[in-house]
């Protein structure tokens, strides 16, 4: 029997030919059976055994941005190397060490990118000739920091301008995409007195159906950014149908209320950490191209996430000011019960503040994730909600241009405190105490009518 | 039945926590700041947090544990005034939004590198470094010990006289229960009892007694006499809370107090009756701000300083445990805290127990009762504002 072998009789290759089907089915099963593996795994995997052996990994760079070919090496306590080796494509090492006690671990400069360098450990942490002390305990995994920096992160003189313009470039980008979440946030102030604290969870909600439709359903990416904003406008109609409303007609307090939505925040982010996990979870995989126009680099996705802000808030500022709804709207935002002895429905303008509101807070959700925050986690809304409050109060509580305004503001303050000399985080706090001065001065706001403040 | 009373038993000892009591006292404070004023105050943790960094800070650079205590109430003093002198006079919500900025300030500041030889950085201060200031002080001795001499354990009692013992404990608390709703309405099935006053408080005293007693006869619970998780802790602890209910109510029966309900009913009349509103409000915020202050300190002690341990969610936990109990009761904060972390242990552990992990893995019990707890704060402030033992009527304001 010597017929050549072909597609459809996998019989005439005999028992070889079984096992390699089995195997390849095995192969294939495995692969379904760990869905998040990612193509290129580490050669050096290391998994501690107690009392008998400790590992010492981790990431060059870091998970989002891994540097490839950096040369790690490990020394024991006397300096005496232990081994050296190179990262792959996703940064990462890992050594396996069989005695407790103090390591040290260092990273070939001359194998890291040009402009890059490790950032160098804490005082407390650093060991000879700019290592890492790592202390390692058996059966356990240590996981040392080894993230970089550019070279001239500290860039001085000159460089000092380059990235004040940049930074007031993605100051203009943070701000535009706030003031999508803000306007919302505002117009629902102004048309039912509540701080909806909840709000910033819309801005979750937005960034986790990106990632659903985008990257797990694979859905094309604009097609999603239209789904995911109608579905996030539905979820605000809904939201006042079943829980606004009634509560509305029976009569409850406005600060009853606002406890109302700080319960609906908390059960809405370990929800959304219940259905998704704690990691960053992005939108959509591959990374966008970036151009350069004199000292301002951006991503081509930035740019067009800036620009589909401002068409819609542009949108949003013609329907409030030129349309007979718009119209409506801030004659309820101006005195609810005057606008119904008007003859204007007041519990559908809210019901469409709310679904306009959601919609926009999720459309600044999945760009926010795309091209600010770069993936989405369950507290990514709550991160900015503070932001969202300070633009709107800056502005002038209830009033949407003001929010706008606010937004860009904080945007801007938030960007520029890195270059201006604020320290990591603390560029939030600088956006804060920026809104605790201002109301100092002026409660009411940038716009708002010193009338209106109790 | 022996997970149940294992589960039982966890989320007993979760309520009797040095942790839950150091959340009691901040949330005594926001209960003056909420429920007696009126204030919106949403930094409480920034308060705790502050207190908790002014204590072990002040332990760490060499300072005895009293003038560290008193040094974490100062700096609750000042952080009060810095927030109040702009807001007070504002309309409540402009409150609101600065102190929950300002708390998140504080934690930002708290985690920044730069202060990392004081505040340890994002690292935050082990319990290491301050607990033995506090640990020195306890008279209790060594060893470890039962609260009970007595439990169902010496007794030898199994499952059965546990089960018994449970299923007793249930029934007086009920019963305290009825009684107290008869003693407040003078209706219900006790309400005969209840007409005679001094019978009423006795048997209240008594069953709350023997509530206590059955507590620790059905869940014994051992720890170290000393050490940061033994009785000397939670002694303390608990004795504070008792210190603080006493204070309340002895400050909430003042004249003083009568002005705070009065700026939380009706600012207006107030003023017009001659009484300096910015002045009283401001009062407030600083005495519940002490007490967050001292509760952040309480917090701390049987654990470490971490300031994303004490962010924007623990306030939002003690606004669930106030308004569980009750806003504006004296009791209401004792009795919302430890009902409300006994009660999120109760769902975690029985999540994990009963619902089969291919539903619901065991990271994803933890967030299911956290979701619990959430949708427990809507439902409560939408069909029960005045918790358990509030009173509907004094909660009609608007901040």
């Amino acid at each position: 029997m010597s017929t050549t072998p072909t597609w459809g009789r996998p019989r005439a290759r005999g028992a070889t030919g079984l096992i390699a089907l089995v195997a390849a089915l095995a192969g294939g099963l495995l692969l379904l059976a760990a869905p998040g593996a990612s193509a290129t795994t580490t050669s050096t995997f290391c998994v501690p055994q107690a009392d008998v052996s400790a590992c010492v990994s981790g990431t060059v760079g870091n998970r989002t941005d891994p540097i490839e070919g950096a040369d790690v090496t490990l020394l024991d306590e006397n300096e005496a190397e232990v081994d050296t080796v190179t990262t792959g494509a996703d940064g990462k090492f890992s050594f396996q060490v069989d005695k407790a006690g103090t390591y040290y671990v260092s990273v070939d400069p001359d194998s890291l990118p040009d402009d890059q360098e490790i950032i160098p450990p804490a005082d407390k942490f650093q060991g000879p000739d700019g290592s890492l002390i790592v202390t390692v305990t058996l059966g356990q995994t240590t996981v040392p920091a080894l993230e970089v920096r550019s070279v001239d992160y500290k860039a001085g003189g000159a460089g000092l301008g380059t990235q004040l313009i940049q930074s007031v470039v993605q100051g203009l980008r943070l701000g535009l995409l706030l003031a999508l979440a803000s306007i919302g946030l505002s117009l629902i102030y102004g048309t039912t007195g509540l701080s909806n604290f909840a709000h910033a969870e819309q801005v979750t909600l937005g960034g986790m159906l990106g990632y659903a439709f985008c990257n797990v359903l694979g859905l094309n990416l604009w097609l999603g950014v239209v789904i995911v904003t109608l579905i996030c406008a539905a979820t605000g109609y809904a939201q006042d149908r079943i829980l606004w409303q009634p509560l509305r007609r029976r009569g409850l307090g406005l600060t009853q209320l606002m406890i109302v939505t700080i319960g609906l925040s908390m059960a809405a982010q370990y929800t959304f950490q219940f259905f998704v996990g704690a990691d960053t979870q992005k939108v959509v995989v591959e990374s966008f191209s970036s151009f350069t126009v004199g000292p301002v680099t951006l991503t081509w996705m930035s740019l067009i996430a800036m620009g589909i802000s401002l068409v819609v808030i542009g949108l949003v500022g013609y329907v409030l000011l030129f349309t007979r709804v718009g119209q409506a709207t801030r004659a309820v935002s101006d005195n609810p019960a005057l606008a119904a002895a008007s003859g204007i429905d007041v519990d559908r303008i809210i019901r469409g503040v709310w679904t306009a509101a959601a919609g926009l807070a999720g459309l600044g959700g999945i760009l926010y994730a795309l091209v600010v925050s770069n993936g989405i986690r369950w507290d990514t809304g709550m991160q900015i909600l503070l932001l969202l409050f300070a633009a709107v109060t800056l502005g002038g509580l209830g009033t949407a241009f003001g929010a706008f305004i606010g937004a860009i503001i904080i945007g801007l303050v938030v960007e520029l405190a890195g270059p201006l000399g604020a320290p990591g985080d603390l560029k939030y706090a600088v956006a804060l105490i920026i809104l605790i001065l201002l109301l100092l001065v002026r409660p009411q706001g940038l716009l708002g009518r010193a009338s209106r403040v109790g | 039945m022996d997970t149940i009373l294992n589960i039982l038993s966890n989320s007993v000892e979760e309520a009797i926590a040095p942790t839950t009591a150091g959340l009691v006292i901040a949330v005594i404070g926001l209960n003056i700041h909420f429920g007696f004023t009126g204030l919106m105050n949403i930094g409480q943790a920034g308060f705790m947090l502050l207190g908790a960094y002014g204590m072990a800070i002040s332990i760490t650079q060499g300072l005895g544990m009293f003038l560290a205590v008193v040094v974490g109430l100062l700096v609750a003093v000042v952080f009060a005034f810095i927030l109040g002198a702009p807001t007070l006079k504002l309309r409540g919500d402009y409150l609101a939004i600065v102190t929950i900025s300002a708390a998140e300030i504080i934690r930002y500041v708290g985690r920044l590198a730069a202060l990392e030889p004081w505040t340890g950085g994002s690292q935050g201060i082990f319990g290491k470094s301050y607990q033995p200031a506090f640990v020195k002080l306890s008279f209790f001795g060594d060893g470890s010990f039962t609260l009970l001499p007595v439990n169902y354990k010496s007794l030898g009692l199994g499952t059965a006289g546990q089960t018994i013992g449970l299923l007793l404990l249930i029934a007086v608390i009920v019963a305290l229960v009825m009684l107290a709703k008869a003693m407040r309405t003078g209706e219900g099935t006790l309400a005969g009892l209840a007409a005679n006053r001094t019978v009423a408080r006795v048997v209240m005293t008594v069953l709350g007694v023997l509530t206590f007693v059955l507590m620790f006869f059905v869940f014994p619970v051992s720890y170290g006499r000393t050490g940061t998780n033994g009785w000397w802790v939670r002694a303390v602890a608990w004795f504070f809370v008792g210190v603080s209910l006493l204070i309340t109510w002895l400050l909430v029966r003042s004249p003083w107090g009568r002005a705070l309900k009065g700026v939380r009913e009706d600012e207006e009349a107030m003023r017009s009756l001659g009484k300096n509103v910015y002045v009283i409000k401001m009062q407030a915020l600083i005495i519940g701000g002490m007490f967050g202050a001292f509760g952040g300190m309480v917090y701390v002690i049987s654990q470490s300083v971490q300031a994303d341990a004490m962010g924007r969610q623990l306030t939002f936990f003690a606004y669930t445990a106030l308004l569980l109990g009750g806003a504006a009761a004296i009791f209401g904060p004792v009795l919302g805290t430890t009902l409300f972390f006994g009660a999120r242990i109760l769902i975690r552990g029985l999540a994990a127990a009963y619902i089969p992990n291919s539903i619901m893995g065991d990271q994803q019990t933890e967030q299911f009762s956290y979701i619990v707890v959430g949708v427990g704060l809507m439902l409560l402030v939408i069909f029960r504002p005045q918790g358990i033992l509030g009173n509907k009527r004094e909660l009609r304001f608007n901040v």
